[in-house]
């Protein structure tokens, strides 16, 4: 019986494996694609290996014009949800204010909403006001919708922080703008980055709220979409695997860092 | 905010109090810190001795009355601008600087910039040179006080604010940071306010104690005066254990007050009532466990005049190694307690024996019977 003990002892370890090839089989996937050379439009089958569209990713007419719109719509709707939404979520945690428990749970509403109804709402709300659809209905819509997943992110940090670590700062000479800046902000760090995060790949693939509000604008998750419809090119996936090699990348590089932070200090 | 060294160091709270709603958490209280004395406030939690020692600081505004640090009224001065620094209880070292950066922290922000050697005297001083560089996380609880108290002394403030600055420590290490504590008290002569709600605690290291008890300050003095001329139920109490004997004025004879107790007398030298005393009124009479001497009813004969007496019979005893302390049942008071050291050990002491117990009218107090007799007991039990 050494197999059946060998798999026992390391049922921990295989069921781990198993999630996270579950996980990452779709990843594999884009990846492997990206090297296809398909005959025809779509890229669903398998015909032979290729670097083509590696070489020329921006090879497909308006798709990079897409990405960068994306890039850039993703990247002011973290700011504006992060410095928003970290303003929220220190309201909400250290001041006692009329309405402060109505505001708690509707600033939860976005997020168990449907889509489609919030991005249905939101156009006749835009249409109603006389608004342009574009480039500034999508990132007020898309700051709306990342609010919530910063508040809920900085808030949890901020309610595990000692005030005392304020007090403490203020009592060594610290004024109000030091202790924010010294002490408040470095320790509500973490949560801050985790929202804003969450922000950026949330805004960056968005697609229903999107649609409905970009009037004749274009991001990459509605080129991807418009493409599917009459071809794949391949080049989607070398987005997509440049994506996410830019994502382990980010992750892999803090890790180091703090790794050897920590072996600094120990 | 430097140090200046103009008048003295003093610290005076003139009617001072802090009510929330409707709740008073401490009521109008005159207080003055000597310069460079160790001064406690002590109380069990809810007393208002932290809410006092957070004024002190500015971290908490007073309803009403003034706080002076010598001659400056710092009453609406912010806790920043206070040559005054806190050692938090939980010690609040910053997580996310290390332990220089923490020592350091006070001297940046007063734009001090040369820190490194002053930073490593202070670590030096509390014995922590070689963990500079460590997070706070990574330090033990008694070296993160230590952290805590460098953090600090490191500014030179005219008085530190220490808030149960050991209560997160095991018994033997708080002992041993209460030496420590005295040591460099002594050593810097800052004016030190240490709030504790351990008895041992305020008395082992301070100069000056003060009792506080439901925001009010019941009694001021050293630790012996407390301890021997306690003034309240809630102080004879929550200091170390008394004895309480319901009594009433009989007569006066020169300086003494001769009472009345079950079918006894008991002499009571007036000098030691804090209560009025005219001839028929009610009078609490103390004494502590540790002044009493216990003798067998058969050897009632053998004590000395002039002692007062009182006859019971041993409820518990218990053996602690120096001492035993009985718990005497008598028709004056129920559970009299009585510690006697293990010297000569008398073999017929034990439960169920008659005894006479005896002791100086001189280690006898007397306090004003219109008071709660348990005052202070609970609260010392919870400790």
């Amino acid at each position: 019986m050494p197999f059946v003990n060998w798999f026992r002892r390391n049922l921990v370890v295989i069921a781990g494996l198993l999630t996270l090839g579950y996980l990452l089989l779709p990843n594999v996937v884009v990846t492997v694609f990206s090297f296809n050379k398909p005959k025809g439009r779509f890229n669903y089958q398998w015909q032979q290996f290729s670097t083509e569209a590696w070489k020329d990713p921006c090879g497909v007419a308006g798709m990079c014009g897409s990405l960068s719109l994306s890039l850039q719509i993703a990247f002011w709707a973290t700011l504006g949800a992060t410095v928003l939404g970290t303003m929220i979520a220190f309201a909400l945690v250290r001041y006692r204010f009329r309405a402060r428990g109505a505001v708690n749970s509707l600033i939860f509403l976005p997020m168990a909403m449907p889509e489609v109804v919030m991005a249905a709402s939101l156009l006749t709300l835009f249409l109603n006001l006389g608004a342009q659809l574009g480039f500034w209905t999508v990132l007020i819509a898309h700051i709306m919708f990342c609010l919530s997943f910063v508040v809920t992110a900085v808030k949890a940090r901020v309610m595990s922080m000692d005030p005392r670590l304020e007090q403490a700062a203020q009592d060594l000479y610290a004024g109000p703008a030091q202790t924010f800046l010294r002490v408040t902000l470095p320790i509500a760090a973490p949560g801050i980055a985790a929202g804003a995060l969450l922000a950026f790949a949330l805004s960056f693939d968005d697609f229903i709220i999107t649609n409905f509000n970009a009037g004749s604008t274009v991001t990459f998750p509605m080129f991807v979409w418009g493409s599917a419809q009459r071809g794949t090119p391949v080049q989607i996936n070398v987005i997509g695997t440049a994506m996410f090699l830019v994502a382990v990348l980010f992750v892999l590089t803090s890790m180091v860092i703090s790794n050897r932070r920590n072996r600094q200090k120990a | 905010m430097k140090t200046t060294d103009n008048g003295s160091g003093d610290v005076r709270l003139s009617g001072i109090s802090k009510t929330y709603g409707s709740f008073t958490a401490v009521h109008p209280l005159d207080l003055t810190v000597p310069q460079g004395s160790f001064f406690a406030l002590l109380g069990a939690s809810g007393c208002g001795k932290t809410t006092t020692l957070r004024m002190i600081a500015g971290l908490e505004e007073p309803s009403a009355g003034t706080v002076h640090l010598g001659d400056q009224d710092v009453t609406a001065l912010p806790p920043y601008k206070r040559p005054v620094n806190t050692v938090f209880q939980s010690y609040a070292l910053f997580p996310h600087l290390d332990i220089f950066e923490n020592v350091a922290f006070g001297l940046r922000r007063r734009g001090i910039k040369s820190v490194k050697k002053q930073v490593e005297d202070m670590l030096e001083l509390v014995q922590l040179g070689e963990q500079a560089r460590k997070k706070p996380h990574q330090l033990s609880g008694g070296q993160q006080q230590r952290v805590a108290v460098a953090r600090a002394l490191i500014n030179h403030p005219k008085v530190l604010l220490l808030d149960e600055p050991l209560g997160a420590l095991d018994l033997k290490l708080r002992r041993q940071m209460q030496l420590e504590l005295k040591r460099i008290q002594t050593e810097v002569g800052i004016t030190f306010v240490h709030v504790t709600h351990d008895q041992e605690e305020a008395m082992t290291m301070a100069d000056t104690v003060a009792v506080m008890n439901a925001g009010r300050v019941e009694q001021l003095g050293s630790p012996a005066d407390l301890y021997e001329n306690p003034q309240t139920t809630f102080v004879a109490n929550f200091l170390g254990t008394s004895n309480l004997i319901e009594a009433e004025v009989d007569t006066k004879s020169g300086d003494d007050i001769v009472l009345k107790a079950g079918g006894g007398k008991l002499v009571l030298p007036e000098a030691r009532c804090s209560a009025p005393t005219t001839a028929g009124g009610k009078v609490l009479v103390g004494v502590r466990p540790e002044k009493i001497s216990l003798v067998h009813a058969d050897a009632a004969g053998e004590i000395p005049e002039n002692r007062n007496r009182i006859t019971g019979r041993i409820a518990h005893s218990s053996f602690i190694g120096v001492s035993t302390q009985y718990v005497i049942d008598s028709q004056v008071c129920p559970e009299f307690e009585v510690y006697a050291q293990n010297i000569e050990r008398d073999a017929r002491l034990v439960p169920g024996a008659d005894v006479v117990l005896h002791w100086s009218p001189a280690h006898t107090f007397g306090l004003d019977a219109a008071q709660d007799i348990d005052a202070g007991i609970q609260e010392e039990a919870a400790v």
